[in-house]
This record gives C-alpha cells, sequence and structure tokens, in this order.
C-alpha cells in the first residue's frame, strides 16, 4: 500500500507552501491532484497579494480593513495572525523569484485594493497567481516533493475517528488505490462549479469539501458566496480588481459613476459585496447596459494599460470583441469565491483527527462574510504554511494506523454500480446546468426566504435524480465522464449547505444579502454556521465569533 | 452558427487504431473550440476526453492542433478558424504520444523543463527584505513568466520532430527566465549547460514556436537572448558559435556569405569526423549543381558593408 506520513490533496497555492513547509521539516510529504500543479487554479488570480510593507502602512490597519470587509464575522485572532506575518511570507516568495513589479528605487510596488486603506497589495502586473503558483512548483522540484499527478480523491479513510488516508484513483489507468498517511491536508481550493456562471475553473467543484464534510467534519459559514464585481458577460471570465486599483471608472447606461450612491468615499474601491451589489442594483434598476455595468479605463492611457493590465485587455478582446484602450468593457457581478469552508484553527487542523485544510477550502476563519481583494493569495500563504507545519508537528506524535483494505473495494463497488445503471437515465451534465442556474437565480446577491426554500427543495430533488444518473462512456482510461459524475455528486452536497445555511441566516451580513432581512443582526447572528452531514441533510450548529480588538460597527465606505 | 468539428480520437482501451469523427454544432459566435468540445461532451459524446480547466488561457491544459496548428482551445474563437465549408479539425498536440483523444503524454515535457534546473540559485544569503532591482527587469520576467506551460511550442517545434533530445522551446524559454534574473547567481554556469549540445544552438529559428505561443512569450526570442549571452561570457567554443561568427565574418569581408568556408569553419578545421561527414552533402550538391563557386570574390559594394559592421562594432 502507498504510504506517506502527510499527504496534501490539491497541488495549487496552498497545497504546494504546505508541501514545502512539511518537507522543510523533513516528514514524507506527497501531494495528489486531479491536475498537473501548475494547471491548479490559483493561476487565475490576477490582481495581487496583500500585506502591510508600506512605511506608514501596518499590519493592525491590514486587520482592521480586513475585519471590516469580513463584516465582522472573521475571527479576528486568526486575522491577525494572518495580517502580522504577510510581510515575511511575502518577502519569502519574492526570495523564491516571484517577480513582483517594482517602485522606482527597486523595492516592492503596491497597489490599492478595494476594501483597504493603502494602497498594500503587492503584484506581478495581472498574472500575480500564475507567477506564484509557477516559482511555488519550481520550490517543490527543488525540494523533490512527490506529486500524484492527475490523480482524484474519491474519499478518505477514517479508522476509529481518525483520518489516517484517501482512496484515489489514477486518472490514466483507472485504477483504485488507498494511499496511507497520518495526515491529509485539504487543499482543493473552490467550488465555484456551483454555480453557473462562475469565474472559476472547470476543476473547481469543491472536492476536498464534500470530502471532509462526508467524513464528519464540519463545514463553516458555507453561505457566504462572494461575487466578483467584474466578470464578463458571456464567458463570466474574471477581469481583475487591479483595474479599479490602477484607477478605472465603473459608469452605468447614463454615463455616471454609480458607485458614489453606494459609497461616497471609497467609490468602486469599497469592498467587493458593496460594489457587486451596486451594479446588480444598477441593472435590476434599468440603469445598465444589456445586463451589464461599463468598466472603464480608457482614461488610464496606454501605457499603463499595456504594462500592468496587459491580460485583462487581452481577456477583453478575445472574448468580448472589446478594445479595453478604445471602448469600455461591459462587466457584471459574477460567482467567484467561497469564504466558507472545512472548519479548522490556526494551525490549519480540522476537528476531524489527521484532517488539516488551508486555503480556499478551509475556513480559519478569515474572510467571514465578505472576503477582501488580494487576501486569498494571502491566505494560501500564511495558512497553507502554518497547514504543512501543524500537519507535519502532528505526524511526529502519532503512530501509523493500520488501513484495511474494505476502503478501496467499496469505492471500486461505487463505481461498478455506477457503470451498471441504465442508459436511460439523465447525464450528470443536465443536472449540473440545472444545479448551477438554480444556486445563480436563488442563492445569488439578493436572497429571500422564497427562493432560498426554492433553491433547498430544488437541490433536494436533484439530489434524488442524481441517484439514477448514468454514465455514458465505460472505459477506465481518462474516464471524464465518470470523473464529472462523482464532481456532480460533491457539489450537490455543497449546493445544500450553503443553500440550507443561506435559508437559516434571518439578516443580512457581507455577501449574504436577505432582502426580507436587510440589516445586520449582532444580538442573534454574529456566529458562524457549522454544517454537519447526516443523512437527511446538513445539520446546523453555531459558534461564537471571536473579537480581540475591534467591536462590530456601522460598516460603511 | 453552424459548424462541423472533425476530431481525432482514440482510445486506448479500445484496441483499434485513431479515427475521426464529426460532430456537427448548432453554436453562437462568441463560442471557442473549447465551449463547443465541451458541448460535445456534455450533449452529444460522453467519452471524448480532453484536457480543460479556466477557460481564459491562464491554465495551459487544453492546448491542441486546430486545423493543423497547436492553439489553446479556449483561445481559439469559432469564428477564427471555421473554414468555407464550416469545418474545424481538431487533433492532440504533436510531438507528444497520445493518451486518449485529446489528452497527450506530457512526461517528456516536464523533464526537459526539470532539465534546465528551473528554479532560482542566488549567490549567498537572501537578504533581510526583498531584492533590490529594477522594475525594467521585473517587467521583462513577467514577460517570459507569462509561460503558462501548454505545449503548443514544443508541439510545434519542427527540430524536435527530428531530433528527441532537443530541449525545446518551451525549457529554453524557462532557462532564459532565469539567466535574465538579476537575483540569480549561477548564470554564467547556465549558460555553459544550455550551450551543448540539445540547447540553444539546435534550434533552426523557424519561428513556428513564436507563431503558436499563445501567450507572446516568443520562446526563439529568448533562445536568440540566451545565444547572445553565451557567446558574450565566452562559450563560444561549439559549433552554434562559430557557425554565427564564420557568417559574420564572410559577409564582413566579402559582402555576402561564403558557403564553402562557413560549414568547415563551423565544424572546426580539426574536426576531421564533421568534415568527412559533409562529403555526401558536397557529392549530392555537385550532381545538382548546387556548389558555390570554389573562389569566393567580394561582391560589389562589398567595403560599404564593411563599413556598416565597423560602425557597429564601435558602437557595442
Amino acid at each position: 500500500m502507498l504510504q506517506h506520513d502527510v499527504l496534501i490533496i490539491g497541488a495549487g497555492l496552498a497545497g504546494m507552501r504546505a508541501a514545502y513547509e512539511a518537507k522543510k521539516k523533513n516528514v514524507d510529504v506527497a501531494i495528489i491532484s486531479k491536475v498537473h500543479p501548475v494547471r491548479s487554479h490559483s493561476a487565475a488570480a490576477q490582481g495581487g497579494i496583500n500585506a502591510a510593507l508600506g512605511e506608514n502602512d501596518s499590519w493592525e490597519n491590514h486587520s482592521f480593513d480586513t475585519v471590516k470587509g469580513s463584516d465582522y464575522l472573521g475571527d479576528q485572532d486568526a486575522v491577525e495572525t494572518l495580517c502580522r506575518e504577510a510581510p515575511a511570507d511575502i518577502i519569502e516568495l519574492e526570495n523564491m523569484g516571484v517577480a513582483f513589479n517594482r517602485r522606482e528605487d527597486g523595492k516592492l510596488a503596491q497597489r490599492p485594493f478595494g476594501g483597504a486603506g493603502f494602497a498594500r497589495t503587492c503584484f506581478v502586473s495581472d498574472i500575480t497567481g500564475q507567477v506564484i503558483l509557477h516559482v511555488m512548483y519550481e520550490q517543490l522540484l527543488k525540494m523533490g516533493v512527490q506529486v500524484y499527478e492527475e490523480w482524484f480523491c474519491l474519499s478518505l479513510i477514517v479508522e476509529n475517528g481518525v483520518c489516517c488516508g484517501v482512496v484515489a484513483m489514477d486518472m490514466l489507468t483507472g485504477k483504485l488505490e488507498a494511499i496511507r498517511s497520518k495526515a491529509v491536508i485539504m487543499a482543493t481550493g473552490g467550488l465555484g462549479r456551483v454555480y453557473h456562471p462562475t469565474t472559476n475553473g472547470l476543476i473547481c467543484t469543491g472536492d476536498g469539501m464534500s470530502l471532509a464534510y462526508r467524513a464528519g467534519s464540519p463545514l463553516m459559514d458555507m453561505e457566504f458566496v462572494q461575487f466578483h464585481p467584474t466578470t464578463l458577460k458571456t464567458s463570466g471570465v474574471l477581469i481583475t480588481e487591479g483595474a479599479r486599483g490602477e484607477g478605472g471608472y465603473l459608469v452605468n447606461a447614463k454615463g455616471e459613476r454609480f458607485m458614489g450612491r453606494y459609497a461616497p468615499q471609497r467609490m468602486e474601491l469599497a469592498a467587493r459585496d458593496v460594489v457587486s451589489r451596486g451594479e446588480q442594483t444598477e441593472i435590476d434598476e434599468g440603469r445598465g447596459v444589456d445586463e451589464c455595468i461599463l468598466l472603464d479605463l480608457r482614461h488610464l492611457g496606454k501605457e499603463l494599460i499595456m504594462q500592468k493590465l496587459g491580460q485583462i485587455r487581452e481577456l477583453a478582446l478575445d472574448y468580448a470583441d472589446i478594445d479595453a484602450l478604445k471602448e469600455p468593457i461591459p462587466v457584471r457581478p459574477g460567482m467567484h469565491y467561497q469564504m466558507g469552508g472545512v472548519k479548522t484553527d490556526a494551525q490549519g487542523k480540522a476537528p476531524l483527527p489527521g484532517l488539516f485544510a488551508a486555503g480556499e477550502c478551509a475556513c480559519v476563519s478569515v474572510h467571514g462574510a465578505n472576503r477582501l481583494g488580494g487576501n486569498s493569495l494571502l491566505e494560501t500563504v500564511v495558512f497553507g504554511r502554518r497547514a504543512g507545519a501543524g500537519a507535519a508537528d502532528y505526524v511526529n506524535d502519532v503512530p501509523a494506523t493500520a488501513v484495511s483494505e474494505s476502503a478501496v473495494a467499496e469505492e471500486e463497488k461505487r463505481i461498478k454500480s455506477l457503470f451498471a445503471r441504465e442508459d436511460r437515465g439523465e447525464t450528470a451534465a443536465k443536472l449540473r446546468l440545472e444545479m448551477g442556474t438554480t444556486m445563480k437565480a436563488n442563492v445569488g446577491i439578493f436572497r429571500t426566504r422564497e427562493n432560498l426554500a426554492k433553491a433547498v427543495d430544488k437541490i433536494k430533488e436533484l439530489k434524488e435524480r442524481y441517484k439514477g444518473v448514468h454514465i455514458q462512456h465505460k472505459g477506465r482510461v481518462f474516464n471524464t465522464n465518470l470523473l464529472a459524475a462523482i464532481e456532480l455528486g460533491f457539489m450537490l452536497d455543497l449546493a445544500e449547505v450553503i443553500s440550507t445555511g443561506a435559508l437559516a441566516r434571518q439578516e443580512s451580513r457581507g455577501a449574504h444579502s436577505r432582502m426580507d432581512f436587510p440589516q445586520r443582526d449582532d444580538n442573534n447572528w454574529l456566529k458562524h454556521t457549522l454544517a454537519f452531514c447526516t443523512a437527511d441533510g446538513p445539520r446546523l450548529e453555531y459558534r461564537p465569533v471571536t473579537i480581540t480588538r475591534w467591536q462590530p460597527e456601522r460598516r460603511t465606505y | 452558427m453552424q459548424v462541423s468539428f472533425k476530431v481525432r480520437r482514440f482510445d486506448p482501451e479500445a484496441g483499434k487504431p485513431p479515427y475521426y469523427d464529426q460532430y456537427t454544432l448548432d453554436v453562437p459566435d462568441y463560442f471557442t473550440v473549447l465551449d463547443a468540445l465541451l458541448q460535445v461532451r456534455d450533449e452529444v459524446d460522453g467519452s471524448l476526453a480532453l484536457r480543460c480547466s479556466c477557460r481564459s488561457a491562464i491554465c495551459g491544459s487544453c492546448a491542441m492542433h486546430i486545423n493543423g496548428h497547436a492553439h489553446l482551445a479556449c483561445k481559439s474563437r469559432i469564428q477564427n478558424f471555421a473554414s468555407k465549408t464550416g469545418e474545424i479539425v481538431v487533433e492532440p498536440m504533436g510531438n507528444m504520444p497520445v493518451i486518449k483523444d485529446l489528452v497527450v503524454e506530457m512526461k517528456p515535457f516536464w523533464s526537459k523543463v526539470q532539465a534546465v534546473t528551473p528554479w532560482l540559485i542566488p549567490e549567498g544569503p537572501p537578504p533581510q527584505r526583498e531584492y533590490v532591482v529594477p522594475n525594467s527587469a521585473m517587467l521583462e520576467l513577467a514577460g517570459v513568466m507569462n509561460c503558462i506551460m501548454c505545449g503548443c511550442c514544443v508541439s510545434d517545434c519542427t527540430v524536435l520532430t527530428v531530433d528527441k533530445s532537443f530541449l525545446a522551446p518551451a525549457a529554453l524559454a524557462k532557462a532564459y527566465r532565469f539567466v535574465a534574473d538579476p537575483r540569480d547567481g549561477v548564470s554564467e554556469e547556465r549558460l555553459r549547460e544550455l550551450s551543448k549540445r540539445s540547447g540553444i544552438w539546435d534550434c533552426t529559428r523557424c519561428f513556428e514556436c513564436v507563431q503558436q505561443c499563445p501567450k507572446n512569450v516568443a520562446p526563439m526570442e529568448r533562445i536568440l537572448a540566451l545565444r547572445a549571452k553565451a557567446m558574450e561570457v565566452g562559450f563560444t567554443n561549439n559549433i552554434g558559435s562559430r557557425h554565427s561568427e564564420s557568417i559574420a565574418r564572410s559577409v564582413k569581408h566579402s559582402g555576402w556569405l561564403d558557403e564553402l568556408r562557413v560549414p568547415i569553419e563551423s565544424a572546426g578545421l580539426f574536426n576531421i569526423k564533421a568534415l568527412i561527414g559533409y562529403i555526401p552533402v558536397g557529392f549530392r550538391a555537385l550532381v545538382k549543381g548546387k556548389v558555390p563557386p570554389i573562389i569566393h570574390r567580394p561582391r560589389p559594394g562589398a567595403d560599404s558593408v564593411k563599413r556598416i559592421f565597423e560602425k557597429l562594432e564601435v558602437r557595442k
């Protein structure tokens, strides 16, 4: 049986940073990922990564902006850790080879980002995530970390209440294997594909969140889903916040910079939930342009656009036939990020012993009800590192657990039964689209009891129909037909948790806006939602928010 | 618009040779080839295997041959590829073994990337803070770090087709990224390695990689920059640099190429084995009447050419 001390699921930034740290601590670490590491979705992060490096800035300022951005739902001790450790982690990335843009004096340049009181976002033009991801991969090659490339994780193995490995499929052969490990770190990223459309890649199906949830580890704050203010209309492709950070305007059909109505001080650079609500309100009240708002960069000039926003210009040209040098880009809010995830502590430890998590699939929680731009890449490196160290320390103290071969046999049986279904059933693709459009329509930017209840019912119905989904292709080699069906199973679980949590939360906070409960309600709802997996769907519990120094205040930008 | 896709299929489990499937779809004109292939997979034929993820040309998964050349399917708008007959031919990338349908084996690709020691090796311990370096140097790096390792350049590399050992454009562009990095401390060692066989001098400058790169990395330009840097630091004892020096010398002195002298000078006067290797080529040239004149005379205006050379040399 394959065996490691620490096994990391997912090879994006959080996973690779965790592997790097565990390897440094001399434990036997391996990564398993359903795609080659550099194909991971961290590459899509464009705008940058935050750290208080400026002479007049401080980690306390960064923390306050993050807490306020989270609409006071972020745990303030975790936020402080994130912001205090940010500068050292970013310097380390730079020392590893990330080609951050520089100021005149050769030191790191920083651009303003939404919801931030200072220009504290470090960047590599508009390809920040991609460059950091590739540099992190270089470090893995240097360290000689083993990667099970194009292996798909099917389930966690839990023996006597301890997580001790996974059952996974080698996608190129279709063969199932158990991999035993003393600790498993989930770093599988987001779940964007639960929604349609989304900025997220096709691989972002929330596998790790669902695997942990099914294995008995709770998910936290899943009702908080971020809609990014600037996504392209047809494809849902992301246009970086850096475009506004560099000075881009949002205008409506009348040519007004409408953000003055919603965020008089910060305008386009308010927090993302505020900007997205502003845009959606303009569109809903008839001041949109073909269901979109216009992002105008023309006044920034050709040189700045080409140097700092070149990829953005290219994306708009390729996918919308718009040249940002000459005309504004039609954009609209689009599903972008899951604030919630596998509940962990600041060492990445989940309540299920042996399980750790980091990055978007985890919830520490530093983003609370709304994440600030530039804080997600930061979270991956800070908490990826901490989870790697946490898991390495943990495995030194625990003996290896024996794993029975029955885990593989069980998964094999499940796959065989999927193949054996009648060919008359529905396809996973059909159900996936229904799920995505249901979530977009009913669990979107503005929510109501009626819509949320509709979503909960619809997801339950889809879960029933899922039992009859049939797999057209029965081969074992690179069978994406089979994997898509398994991914849909993961996503339906998550859609249920998101909509159930959203229906229960009777207030508006951050990205969760209830038309029927428009105010934030700190007396009753200043608390985290925990969702536990049961046979009848999620069971919700609540936990207090950790507040260290910032009492909740009215949140305006 | 109505488009017909002719897709090369191969299923290693079916025990039959590759074949083509035809799918006709009615798609909106903003669709990309990837959108169409996903529609095929979702609605027509679930067995179609391909790699894909981001849909925005950043993850590098969906490189494939579209109408005979390597492209990212997600960056290829249908309206730019459908021929007059409304057909688009989709095949797996070249220069890589096919695993299934459009999925190719990329292990050799990655092992070549690994062969260029693809990580920063600074001189001495890192500074307490960031390295203080000019922004222009970082922007230059960002240009080459725009590479997403999709493999389009390697797929269509004409050298790799005849010489499997060639490091090929992607790995060489990656090598340039370190050589050009002011923070790297071992550029000279890197250039020494790259000057060896299978390295920078094996590129024939066919421009395919520049043409196919979807991210404007222009790998061949990076290879040429590496050559210049390698010669600058004195790695000239190889066929490639002797070749380029010989051509320059010939043009400088006579205004045109001395085709008899260049191969001899490139191989090296005492490289008997290589010189013997030229005999069959010479013989074939003789048969076809393509032997260059034995006595190489200067062209009219050769003096002007010489003056240009001298001016440029002074400017350096």
